[in-house]
């Protein structure tokens, strides 16, 4: 009865693996090749190349200033990230001790929760218009977006999780003598780790392939992220598909890297996320 | 001590609070007192009333992209939700090598939506007409992306391959809160393959079910990155989504006012599928 029922669902699974495996096996053989390679059957763009050489590669970091547009990306993913559940667990606790209580924090709650159906659509225009005011056309104008953006998200991760977190033990450092402040970072910070690693997850990820923000703020600061050298950079590529191929796989390489060490966090993240 | 307490508190929320309101709320009232200026995004304007929303209904291009999005979100939804629930259920079953399926299959979800459709446009543009000519599909020998009628299709295509890693996940960790002895019980009935399906599984994953199809239709009517990389609005206009409209003409197309009263518009509309949403997945949930 097992192995019966088994085979058709390997077979679908297979079949349906590949439509993932081949767009990936694609940008690996193309990023790989020289133009001169790519004649124009099939078996001449999807045959594995004559030599693995990485001249694309170093073509089309030169091109796309690879190194800049990577630590850009780094920075404003890592200081979103950290500044992220700094600021929103500790949003997140001061609300959620108090929303059931006091109508001053029951009604911020739900102010930024319902940030969350804001559409970016909306804000877009005027937030150019106001980061270039600010001077804050640049990362960190973008870094401060972020942090306002997955705030709604994050403090109901957060509020939510602190209900699960008993009073009692606060309250037990606070006999102690220990002020809110140093309560909340010796006892209930580290009690909130499991929700830090979610937050820390879909932030990252967010952070990391969003588009639309860095188009819209750095527009004229003349830096990159990593995706937004894709798009810049894409009419120098021309019809040179190759150099494209490589620069769009050393853009994916760094997720993927990350995704391969941290795959239990992440999947685990994300469902947490969706789920609460 | 109990001032204390409440100093802190505060002294957390009120400056948290300020950022939140500097950068979402006060850009927000912007973007609604802009929608009633004819502001080009430069230099002066007037105040025009409500002349941006009567000339909203009349225009044939926004239009054109709320029948194109939605069109894109119902259909990819449906689509999206179907192969996860399948692909869901056979990640939950007796396989060998679960653990690497499942990670292989939420891979596509880590990716950047914009080189992912790079990605697939040469897929579109290069490779599916030349298998087509290969096998002898006429219909497919010239790329999708440049056809008006079936552009959609592509960035439907592109949308789901990335959004069905994630629904999979949320289904999975739906099916796993579904106890064992429901099924022996079920199997005692004589519930097999669809009916179990139907009357046992199904009714008992319905909260999954909800969030992947808030999950869905709102990501699927802010879509951007996609058309961005895939057909840049075309082709003859056929593949606008809201958000790439208001992008193309408010921020470079000097339709700055016009395109904040179509965002106005965009966000009551989110609103008000979001809530209808939540209230409708609460009332099943209810019933059950």
């Amino acid at each position: 009865m097992k192995i019966k029922g088994n085979w058709p669902i390997m077979v679908f699974l297979i079949l349906g693996l590949s439509t993932i495996i081949f767009p990936l096996y694609l940008t690996i053989v193309i990023a790989f090749k020289q133009p001169s390679e790519m004649t124009n059957s099939i078996s001449g763009i999807l045959s594995l190349p004559k030599s693995w050489s990485l001249d694309n590669f170093k073509e089309a970091m030169q091109v796309t200033d690879f190194w800049h547009s990577l630590g850009n990306s780094l920075l404003i993913t890592v200081i979103t990230v950290v500044l992220s559940i700094i600021l929103h667990s500790l949003l997140g606790y001061a609300l959620g001790r108090n929303k059931a209580k006091s109508k001053f924090y029951n009604f911020v709650y739900l102010f930024i929760v319902s940030g969350m159906f804001v559409p970016f659509a909306i804000l877009m225009m005027p937030l150019a218009k106001q980061t270039a005011e600010m001077g804050l056309g640049n990362w960190f104008g973008v870094v401060l977006l972020y942090i306002v953006f997955y705030m709604p998200m994050n403090i109901l991760l957060y509020s939510g999780y602190l209900v699960n977190i008993p009073m009692a033990l606060e309250e037990a450092a606070k006999v102690d003598g220990a002020s809110t402040w140093r309560t909340y970072w010796k006892v209930i910070f580290p009690i909130m780790k499991p929700m830090h690693a979610t937050v820390a997850v879909l932030t990252a990820l967010s952070v990391w392939n969003d588009v639309m923000t860095p188009l819209v703020i750095m527009a004229g600061s003349e830096q990159n992220t990593l995706p937004l050298a894709q798009l810049n950079f894409q009419s120098q590529f021309g019809t040179n598909y190759n150099l494209a191929f490589a620069s769009y796989l050393m853009s994916l390489i760094p997720i993927l890297i990350f995704y391969v060490i941290c795959q239990k966090q992440i999947l685990n993240g994300v469902v947490n996320g969706a789920v609460k | 001590m109990k001032n204390d307490r409440k100093r802190t508190f505060l002294l957390i929320t009120i400056p948290i609070l300020a950022l939140f309101i500097c950068f979402n709320t006060i850009p927000l009232i912007r973007g609604v007192i802009y929608s009633f200026t004819n502001f080009k995004g430069f230099g002066s304007y007037d105040w025009v009333g409500l002349r941006n929303y009567i000339d909203l209904c009349s225009d044939a291009r926004v239009g054109k992209s709320y029948l194109f999005t939605f069109k894109l979100a119902v259909f990819t939804t449906i689509i999206v939700n179907v192969l996860s629930l399948l692909l869901a259920l056979a990640l939950n079953s007796k396989i060998k090598a679960k653990s690497f399926f499942r990670g292989a299959y939420f891979l596509p979800n880590i990716l950047g939506a914009l080189v992912v459709g790079y990605i697939f446009n040469y897929f579109f543009t290069y490779i599916l007409p030349a298998l087509a000519d290969m096998i002898g599909i006429n219909a497919l020998k010239t790329s999708i992306l440049s056809s008006p009628s079936a552009a959609w299709i592509g960035i439907m295509v592109v949308c789901a391959w990335q959004a069905i890693a994630m629904n999979t996940i949320i289904y999975i960790s739906g099916l796993q809160t579904v106890p064992e002895d429901v099924y022996e019980a079920g199997g005692l009935d004589g519930a097999t393959g669809w009916k179990k399906f139907r009357y046992l599984t199904f009714p008992l994953i319905i909260p999954f079910f909800s969030i992947n199809m808030v999950l869905c239709v709102k990501n699927f009517l802010m879509v951007f990155d996609q058309i961005m990389a895939l057909t840049k609005g075309g082709p003859a206009q056929s593949t606008e989504s809201i958000s790439y409209l208001i992008y193309n003409n408010g921020m470079s197309g000097g339709q700055f006012g016009f395109q904040s009263a179509n965002a106005v518009v965009f966000f009551i509309v989110i609103v008000i599928i979001s809530v209808g949403q939540m209230k409708f997945s609460s009332k099943k949930e209810e019933q059950l």
